[in-house]
């Protein structure tokens, strides 16, 4: 077996059928960025805003396959209110988690984990992508798409 | 199961027997969907390559004992059954070996490019190219200036060819597909060619697609250059095909230099060789070549009629299955008109992402393409972002659209 529920989480499922966040921020000080991934077409979009204290409101948008979708609706359940800080700690969790057995697929039981599983929630849901290498790219674009949109925010 | 009340005269059975992966793979119940990316080989191809590494291989063209005139001969031997296979006028001089049908590509812009195409010059290309006969283009567009004109589809995926006149006027080139990776649309090429040279045009003609269906007459149809590439016709990977009409080929420049190129070399200058190793530079693909010969050998062995036969009724019984199977769910890109098609079939299916789909295929061990099929212009006209593509060849059967669709039911229910 190739692992496929691992890969196709109920939660992942579920986030695929129904996006959570879904749409764009309109107003004047939201920032918005595109994620494309060319080899498959998917599309990410990130709008971008801060709350009065400090905390970030985050709407996402797009088109593409069910894990670059369900990880942006996954994504954007984390992130709303965090603090930036936050939220780039919470990036780097993740991205953590999808590269760590890269190097290790075979073993990936007995490796040492390097980010805390706990703290990422339903997002752990996205963990059995990393058995299928040819996906991680559509499980990081949200993610790389949102730090682009964290550095934009911070330069205003 | 199919309707199984057809009398093929392919035995395919026998066919699906002569390839070895399908019996020696870890996959023991493999269904292979993506030939249109590369075919299959059988045993007597991957035999040929071995029987030459053990008994004949030495390097071409350059050794005094026997054993380089063997190897030689059967290098050329493999060049003059190329020749024969697209009906060449002279096969030892108007086939060129190369890696792949894009370099082929390559050497042609690139070699057209020295005294034929000027800057402001046109290429006339159609909307359903392989990136291998539009990127070459576009790099001459920007090195040399020349300008780039695509023919229209229409909502079947075939060209329109209301405005063909004005198209090929003052235009220098017109090089397009014989069938389209992506819809599997076969173009009226042979009407295409002659009203290109109405125009005074040069005319280069894509068969990666059509080789491993139908048989190819360069004279017949009177292309100038016809590209094919080994690894699609049951070849090895790395050899590629290029035919081109002689006094064409002669009046060319070389376009890779090196070794074997040349007749002389001084410091301060060189004579190329004759065609067609004027084209072939350092050492070329040997062992390749005597495969592709016995690849070729294979296919002809078959009977192109018998081929024909086989695989429309495979993909007549894919399109029906997939139609009333999912009706108003999916959509089947290319011509309605089997007659126009050939060889594969790409559709979407609900919104779902082919690479979700192919993702699930894999589980029952379904071999399909997912994604841009290497023709991002095309894609960008259908309003999609990547196809899922079913292909077939000679050794499918209808158990394999069986198995398809089959999987395609699993998707659906997973992605409601
Ligand atoms: C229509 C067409 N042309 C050209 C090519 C390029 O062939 P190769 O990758 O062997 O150079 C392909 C292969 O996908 C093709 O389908």
């Amino acid at each position: 077996m190739t692992g496929l529920e691992d890969l196709y989480r109920e939660i992942v499922l579920d986030h695929y059928r129904n996006p959570r966040n879904k749409g764009e921020i309109n107003t004047p000080t939201a920032v918005r960025v595109e994620g494309f991934n060319p080899l498959c077409g998917d599309e990410i979009v990130v709008t971008l805003d801060l709350n009065p204290d400090g905390t970030l409101n985050i709407k996402i948008d797009g088109r593409g396959c069910s894990i670059s979708q369900s990880s942006a609706s996954l994504m954007s359940e984390t992130i709303k209110g965090s603090q930036i800080k936050e939220a780039r700690n919470k990036v780097t969790t993740f991205k953590n988690m999808m590269t760590i057995h890269e190097n290790s697929l075979e073993s990936s039981d007995d490796n040492e984990t390097s980010f805390d599983i706990e703290s990422l929630g339903e997002l752990a849901a996205l963990q059995g992508v990393v058995k299928f290498p040819v996906r991680i790219k559509c499980a990081t674009l949200a993610w790389n798409t949102l730090l682009e949109g964290l550095d934009d925010l911070e330069k205003d | 199961m199919a309707d199984q009340g057809l009398t093929l005269k392919l035995d395919v059975a026998k066919v699906k027997s002569d390839f070895p992966i399908f019996s020696k793979s870890k996959y023991p119940k493999l269904v292979y969907l993506d030939s249109a990316a590369t075919s299959q080989k059988p045993r007597s191809v991957i035999d040929s390559m071995s029987s030459y590494y053990e008994t004949t291989h030495a390097n071409v063209h350059r050794g005094v004992y026997s054993l380089a005139e063997d190897a030689t001969r059967a290098f050329e031997d493999a060049r003059i059954q190329s020749g024969r296979f697209v009906n060449a006028e002279h096969p030892s001089r108007e086939i060129v070996f190369t890696k792949n049908a894009t370099e082929a590509f390559n050497l042609l812009s690139n070699s057209l490019s020295v005294h034929y195409l000027k800057p402001g010059d046109s290429v006339v290309l159609t909307l359903m190219e392989h990136h291998a006969n539009v990127v070459p283009w576009l790099m001459l567009k920007e090195r040399l200036g020349i300008n780039l004109k695509f023919m229209d589809i229409d909502q079947n995926g075939e060209l329109i060819l209301d405005d063909i006149d004005e198209l090929l006027r003052d235009s220098k080139l017109l090089s397009l597909t014989m069938t389209s990776n992506v819809l599997g649309t076969v173009p009226p090429f042979k009407f295409l060619v002659e009203k290109a040279h109405e125009y005074g045009l040069l005319t280069i003609l894509d068969a990666a697609q059509f080789a491993p269906h139908k048989k190819i007459d360069v004279i017949d149809i009177d292309a100038d250059f016809l590209i094919f590439t080994g690894h699609k016709i049951f070849g090895p990977t790395g050899i590629g095909v290029l035919y081109g009409k002689q006094d064409l080929l002669e009046s060319m420049p070389p376009f890779l230099g090196g070794g074997e190129m040349i007749r002389d070399v001084k410091i301060d200058g060189f004579t190329p060789n004759e065609i067609p190793w004027k084209f072939e530079a350092g050492t070329p693909p040997i062992a390749e070549a005597v495969g592709l010969k016995a690849g070729i050998e294979y296919l002809e062995s078959l009977d192109y009629e018998a081929i024909s036969e086989h695989e429309t009724a495979l993909l007549k019984y894919m399109i029906d299955s997939l139609q009333d199977t999912f009706a108003q769910d999916i959509a089947i890109h290319g011509p309605r008109n089997i007659e126009k098609r050939s060889g594969l079939v790409s559709f979407s299916l609900n919104e779902i992402h082919p690479h979700d789909i192919a993702q699930v295929l894999d589980e029952y061990s379904v071999c399909v393409r997912a994604g841009h099929h290497c023709a991002k212009p095309l894609m960008r006209h259908l309003c999609v972002s990547a196809t899922t593509r079913a292909s077939i060849s000679c050794y499918n059967d209808f158990s394999d659209i069986d198995a398809l669709i089959d999987g395609l039911k699993v998707v659906t229910k997973m992605f409601k």
